[in-house]
């Protein structure tokens, strides 16, 4: 007898895990739903306005010009050359400036961070630096570097530079001093505590900075196109732009959108390889 | 070890400790202490809370100098991280970026031993405090029990002949914290080397020590030294039902229980 009723708790469990996980696949679908179901709502709302000619359509242009022209450069090429090529360049720029102002504000912020003398004597003028609205430095950078991609890549820099400082400054400041004592303890000399104790504590800290600096990273690239040059999707709006074409202005939009996101997850990706160590939950927190 | 004239394992003589407190007034924590701990001794230091005895073992590690007075090692001058020193924290200070193995190598990598041969002695310490099959581990999936082991093996790796504790096993639970008191006994039991054990909780100073020192209400000094005569090897559930156990707790606590009322009496003067 208890061998018949032992088993009959289990089909009970079961199926209400089943009700739950069915009902938990019925959000995530009404989420994705309701994702689809606005965006085809704003892009419908904008097309029919348009061909009513509640909005004026030159100006406001509307979805299917905007799919027409993406369509248009991707078959036939642009102005200034062939879709990838424009694609290719402005990644390129926005890739070199990230990677440098990186690599500068990672170095400087741990150096800051460790060494007090450095921070005393540096802090007042990196405050400075930070306090000038940055994006205007893209004209200069024009004028000393000319229309190639070095000018690019420097307004890029200094847009990238300054959020990653500030965040490598910090991670290192904050490090658990109970680590850094251990460290020591177990014989670890100053260059050790920084490269196996400081370094790996903030990375936390720095990686929360280079997801929003490769955004600066675009910007930085695509208004320096925008102000002057031969090719890159910057120049495309900026040529749009020129012939009122606002479809191409939409559209050039719509692929750097499209970039910028691949990107943040392709950096999303080697964050979940490197912070393997980190509980699963924290990092949905943020 | 215990050469006649030999050097006591620690030595301090006048030992005093001032910080500067953020508001700019001088704090002293530890004044003109006065301590010697034999080689292979387990000492264990009680006090009030925040009344200094951690600052004793930073002193001691080398990690903080003391403003006044002298501390010695085996007979050597303190200047810097003495390389003789394991030290066992209260909080989490295992890496939680690498894993169990990397965590105990960690040590002997850093004092430049070959990574074939850490490795070795590492999963040699943690077959010990019962990690074994833990070592591919990163800290955030094990309990705070098994931390505290890692933080153990990742000490006694180094093969200190001093081991300083400040409270170590006091955010775990009751019945780990026995369970992990057995297994500290057992594993100093082979090494030889000297303990200072920062605790709160006197029940585990006498079930662990061989001698109990009791500090000051702050800045501590030592108010009152009790020797433990209670044969070893000792578990700490069995020890703490003999009658000498409890003849000692009454002792002892009479001279650290006004210590604790006196702090108390402060605390509730500066809440007024």
């Amino acid at each position: 007898m208890p061998l018949e009723t032992a088993p009959a708790p289990t089909p009970a469990t079961v199926t209400r895990t089943e009700v739950r996980e069915r009902a938990a696949r019925n959000r995530r679908l009404r989420v994705l739903g309701a994702r689809a179901g606005v965006l085809v709502a704003f892009l419908g709302l904008w097309e029919i306005c348009a061909r009513q000619k509640i909005i004026d359509p030159f100006n406001f242009s509307q979805p299917s010009r905007i799919w027409d022209q993406i369509w248009q450069w991707t078959t036939h090429g642009t102005a200034q050359g062939s879709l990838g090529e424009q694609i290719g360049y402005t990644l390129y720029e926005a890739l070199t400036g990230w990677v440098l102002g990186v690599v500068g504000g990672v170095l400087l912020g741990i150096a800051l961070g460790r060494i007090r003398f450095l921070a005393d004597v540096f802090g007042p003028y990196i405050k400075v630096l930070n306090a000038i609205p940055r994006i205007v430095l893209a004209p200069i950078f024009l004028i000393w570097f000319g229309l190639g991609p070095a000018s690019k890549v420097a307004s890029a820099v200094v847009l990238v530079f300054f959020p990653v400082f500030f965040n490598a400054f910090q991670g290192a400041r904050e490090v658990d001093r109970n680590l850094v004592a251990n460290a020591r303890i177990l014989g670890a000399g100053n260059r050790k505590v920084t490269l196996q104790v400081v370094i790996p504590a903030a990375t936390s800290w720095i990686f929360t900075s280079l997801h929003v600096s490769f955004g600066f990273a675009l910007i930085g690239a695509i208004v320096g196109e925008y102000i002057g040059a031969t090719k890159g999707l910057g120049l495309m709006v900026a040529a749009a732009q020129g012939t009122f074409n606002a479809a191409g202005v939409y559209a050039a939009m719509t692929i750097l959108a499209v970039v910028a996101l691949l990107t943040e997850g392709l950096l999303t990706f080697a964050e979940k390889r490197l912070f393997r160590w980190k509980p699963a939950d924290s990092g949905d927190g943020r | 070890m215990n050469l006649p004239g030999a050097a006591p394992a620690i030595e301090l003589t006048g030992a005093t400790k001032r910080f500067r407190t953020p508001s700019g007034t001088l704090h002293t924590a530890v004044r003109d202490l006065d301590l010697t701990v034999a080689p292979s001794e387990f000492v264990a230091v009680v006090g009030p809370t925040g009344c200094g005895k951690s600052t004793t073992l930073t002193l001691v590690s080398g990690l903080e100098e003391p403003t006044e007075g002298e501390v010695r090692v085996y007979g050597e001058h303190v200047a810097g991280i003495n390389p003789n020193v394991g030290f066992v924290f209260q909080q989490d200070a295992v890496f939680p970026w690498r894993t169990v193995l990397s965590n105990v190598t960690a040590g002997p990598r850093f004092r430049g031993v070959p990574a074939a041969e850490a490795r070795e002695k590492a999963r040699d310490w943690l077959a010990r405090v019962g990690l074994a099959a833990f070592e591919d581990r990163y800290p955030h999936q094990l309990s705070g029990g098994m931390r505290k082991r890692v933080a153990l093996a990742q000490t006694f790796v180094n093969d200190p002949r001093i081991l300083l504790m400040d409270e170590p096993f006091s955010a775990l639970d009751v019945q780990t914290r026995a369970l992990m008191s057995d297994q500290l006994l057992d594993l100093w039991a082979g090494t030889g080397s000297s303990v200072v054990f920062v605790t709160h909780d006197l029940d585990e100073a006498i079930a662990l020590a061989d001698r109990v020192v009791v500090m000051t209400a702050g800045p501590a000094t030592v108010k009152e030294i009790f020797t433990v005569d209670l044969p070893r090897p000792r578990t700490v559930e069995a020890v703490r039902l003999e009658p000498r156990f409890v003849e000692l707790y009454r002792e002892i606590w009479a001279s650290l229980g006004e210590e604790v009322r006196i702090t108390r009496e402060r605390g509730a003067g500066h809440a007024a």
